[in-house]
């Protein structure tokens, strides 16, 4: 959107600040009204009656980004949080952005944000300058008053009535972390309340006038062709139309799209159930039980090895975001197509769309409302493109949820992946020799933290017989988890405390000083073995953020319980300890499935986990008491906080059942059907 | 078939028009628009779907509308007065027991059930007494959190939750 189309958007009589990226910022000086940059990320707009409006490409899924940027705004615009809004993941109102991801809003748009508020507030102090005729040293701002002696203005009367637009000027000087206000505190989750009355409409929520609700046909395993259609018995039903389409972009289902469409979900139901198809079956199609041979036969790079390696396995997971993918389109009359989905790329969406209708991206609008979640794995607009296609043909609106089943089968995973790794220590207990190769997870967090001289890292690229994609944390959770593990033998070999041997072989200070922090609050040095407890602990970092992670379980026949788990987690300055600390929490709850119990079971090319009932994730009775530490660097940039946190949950866990029962398990999920060989079990050493 | 053309929906009268074997969370959110009801599983798995009927837990989407006739139906939207919050509905935002919230309003209302039934849960009754909510978000140790400071207060007052 150009600055002009800005201005017609949201009205006369306004500020509005764009911050320019890196490059057009050299290019823009001082001043006012000077020729703005197209290529902006986010937009601040003051509107006459003084109400604060900021809009960013970003969406909301949980990881409180509405809250973290709003803070961000108040604090350097000297505004009340609650005089400030925040429009996010619209494609027609904010800027563009690449989506939310990789950890991204805090490193990247929360400082924007705050320098497109500390510009505004400098505007603001040289239109009071120039109305009162007084020196700008002179203006003060606060709680959204602008005032110089005994004369104060709202934000609104000083714009009133001016058009005016500005860049961010290069080298503005932003409040440092320890003189923060509103920022680094906490706040109200900002639309909390509407979450807690029901009054937030997210995707699955939406109803437009007219709409019909879709129900799709999808084939009985991955790779079948649609033979024969019988739809007449479906057509029947009052009401119901079935609608037979061809996708031209990449559909894991297959370029067939056939659904039932109904102004009720019931009779559309009814019709789906009616409908008689015939499918012609892939061959060939893969099993969960197979799959690591199949990821390592399918190898684009070979690995001669140099140590002696141990073959981990990392299973493919679902995210299961408790609102599963959903849309509505409209088309209108003149063409432009318009959809409510929850996504985390609205503009990659709304890409597409465009692409899968062969029409101009401008008569693409998406709208992300706050989202039921993604976690990395709602990154694609299958729901969209499946809802925008079905709108076209009934030309009326129409909406289509997946359901449980559905989100289970055809959304993609997390990749499961085949680690080969080793290493070799000293006599002196450091390390001498370490190897890793990762089959098909991915190289996020693939390089070791630790100091050793002599060193073979590689990630090998595989076919993946699932469609997989991002999850929260990416590979760092299968890198860490088996370098941890192979750290945890490492030390054990050479008899020395997992700790201590860590702490040999470790020079990156924030490492060791979240090791040290975890390690104290959990009382590692004191721990009290007895028969049937372990203790583990492991270290890690991504995405410039650092993490330790101690954990306690107790074994009770097959059964691992995690009893406590205690994390230590500094990514910078924090943004807001409350926030941080739930995202913490809840990647150690979310850690916890993936490392004791969750993993996509599939055979023949049909997922056979497809129903909650058979994709177990945790629950209230899973959770230890989780402790979190957060290591508030106020001298370093903040960093993203939705991921890392999980990555040392598993490996933590793995290290405990060690020390528990001397077996090493070299496999996630760890227990899926409670421990491997009860006899293992040993007396605390 | 029979049908249902008459609910007892917060407090109010709703008319509609409806198969009595329709699932109640179907005819709550798609013919009420009462939205604030969740659908998370379909199956009984996830409870984002719990509404109150009389006073307890339902998980909608396994209850046929035909068996909540004349039965008194409180949803996330009638669990306080317009503009007010219930006092679970409040400790959540102060415990911060959310993430994503798609989970919140079935857990509220599980919750409010569970204190009506005892109202100084211990850590240990709340996780047995909620299991069947599933938090995908995690968020379960501020969830306990949150239900035991709605009790403390409601002690304080000598009233229920
Ligand atoms: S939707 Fe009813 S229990 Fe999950
Ligand atoms: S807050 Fe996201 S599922 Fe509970």
């Amino acid at each position: 959107m150009t600055r002009r189309e800005f201005f017609a958007r949201v009205g006369g009589g306004v500020v509005v600040i764009l911050v320019p990226d890196e490059l057009s910022a050299q290019e823009s000086g001082r001043g006012m009204n000077q020729r703005m940059p197209e290529q902006v990320s986010a937009w601040l707009h003051i509107a006459e009656d003084g109400s604060v409006t900021v809009y960013t490409g970003k969406v909301e899924m949980g990881q409180n980004a509405r809250s973290s940027l709003t803070q961000a705004a108040a604090e350097e615009l000297h505004a009340p949080v609650a005089s400030i809004r925040l429009i996010m993941g619209d494609t027609a109102l904010t800027p563009f952005d690449m989506g939310t991801s990789g950890s991204g809003t805090t490193p990247n748009m929360w400082p924007q944000i705050r320098k497109a508020a500390a510009a505004a507030r400098e505007m603001l102090i040289d239109l009071a300058s120039q109305k009162w005729a007084v020196d700008r040293a002179t203006i003060t701002v606060a709680d959204g008053k602008v005032r110089a002696g005994n004369r104060s203005a709202g934000f609104g009367d000083l714009t009133h009535g001016e058009k005016l637009a500005r860049a961010i000027p290069v080298g503005l000087a932003l409040t440092p972390a320890d003189q923060w206000k509103v920022a680094g505190k906490p706040i109200e989750k900002v639309n909390g309340r509407a979450i807690v009355t029901g009054a937030h409409a997210y995707a699955y929520d939406i109803q437009r006038p007219g709409m019909l609700y879709a129900k799709v046909l999808y084939p009985p395993s991955f790779g079948a062709r649609l033979a024969a259609l019988d739809s007449a018995a479906a057509e029947a039903i009052p009401g119901v139309k079935v609608v037979r389409q061809k996708i031209s972009g990449q559909r894991e289902a297959g370029a067939d799209l056939v659904a039932a469409l109904a102004p009720d979900p019931a009779s559309a139901e009814k019709a789906l159930a009616a409908l008689h198809a015939e499918w012609a079956p892939a061959a060939g199609q893969p099993s969960s039980k197979d799959v690591f041979a199949y990821l390592k036969r399918t190898a684009q790079s070979a690995a001669s090895p140099h140590l002696d390696l141990a073959p981990y396995t990392i299973a493919y997971i679902a995210h299961v975001p408790l609102e599963p993918r959903g849309a509505v389109a409209e088309w209108s009359a003149d063409g432009k197509l318009m959809v409510w989905t929850g996504s985390q790329r609205p503009f990659g969406v709304r890409s597409e769309l465009a692409a899968e209708f062969g029409i101009p991206e401008e008569s693409v609008h998406v709208i992300v409302p706050d989202t039921g979640s993604g976690y990395g794995g709602k990154h694609q607009g299958d729901a969209a493109v499946e809802a925008a296609v079905l709108a076209k043909a009934a030309g009326k609106p129409v909406k289509r949820n997946w359901t449980r089943t559905e989100e289970l089968t055809w959304a993609y995973f997390r990749p499961g992946g085949l680690v080969e790794a080793g290493g070799k220590v000293n006599p002196d207990g450091t390390l001498a020799a370490w190897e890793f190769h990762n089959y098909n997870s991915g190289p996020s967090a693939l390089q070791t933290p630790y100091r050793v001289a002599e060193k073979y890292e590689q990630y090998h690229r595989t076919q993946s017989p699932l469609r997989q994609g991002s999850y929260r944390a990416l590979a760092a959770t299968a890198n860490h988890f088996v370098r941890e593990s192979v750290m945890d033998d490492l030390a054990h070999g050479a008899s020395i405390d997992p700790l201590e041997f860590r702490f040999k072989n470790l020079d990156n200070q924030r490492l060791r000083d979240v090791l040290t922090a975890a390690a104290e609050r959990f009382g590692w040095k004191n721990r009290k073995r007895a028969p049937g407890r372990g203790f583990g602990l492991a270290a890690g970092t991504e995405k410039g953020s650092y993490i330790a992670t101690c954990a306690e379980i107790a074994v009770d026949g097959g059964a691992v319980k995690v009893v406590r788990v205690v994390e230590a987690f500094e990514c910078g300055a924090i943004v807001n300890p409350e926030h941080l600390a739930n995202q913490v929490e809840g990647a150690v709850a979310m850690g916890i499935g993936g490392a004791l119990f969750e993993h996509v079971d599939f055979a023949d090319g049909k997922i056979l986990s497809n129903r909650l009932g058979r994709y177990r994730v945790p629950r209230f009775a899973d959770m230890p008491v989780i402790e979190s530490v957060l290591l508030d660097r106020k001298d370093l940039p903040s960093a993203g906080a939705g991921e890392t946190p999980i990555v040392g949950v598993a490996p933590a866990i793995a290290n405990a059942i060690f020390d528990a029962t001397g077996q090493r398990i070299r496999s996630l999920p760890l227990v899926p059907n409670g421990l491997p060989a009860l006899s293992a079990a040993r007396a605390p050493a | 078939m029979a049908r249902i053309t008459e609910l007892e929906v917060n407090g109010t009268r709703r008319h509609l028009d409806a198969d009595s074997d329709r699932t109640l969370l179907s005819v709550l959110r798609d013919d009420l628009s009462l939205t604030g009801v969740k659908y998370g599983c379909g199956e009984g798995q996830c409870a984002a779907c719990t509404v109150l009927v009389d006073g307890a837990p339902a998980k909608s989407c396994l209850t046929k509308v035909g068996t909540v006739a004349g039965k008194r139906i409180v949803t996330i939207e009638g669990l306080a007065p317009a503009e007010t919050l219930h006092p679970v509905q409040e400790a959540f935002l102060e415990a911060d027991a959310m993430q994503c919230g798609w989970c919140t309003p079935g857990m509220i209302l599980g919750a409010v059930a569970l204190l009506a039934s005892s109202p100084n849960p211990t850590d240990a009754e709340i996780a047995t007494g909620l299991n069947g909510h599933i938090c995908r978000c995690g968020t379960y140790p501020r969830i306990v959190r949150a239900i035991r400071l709605a009790a403390k207060r409601a002690a304080k007052k000598g009233v229920h939750a």
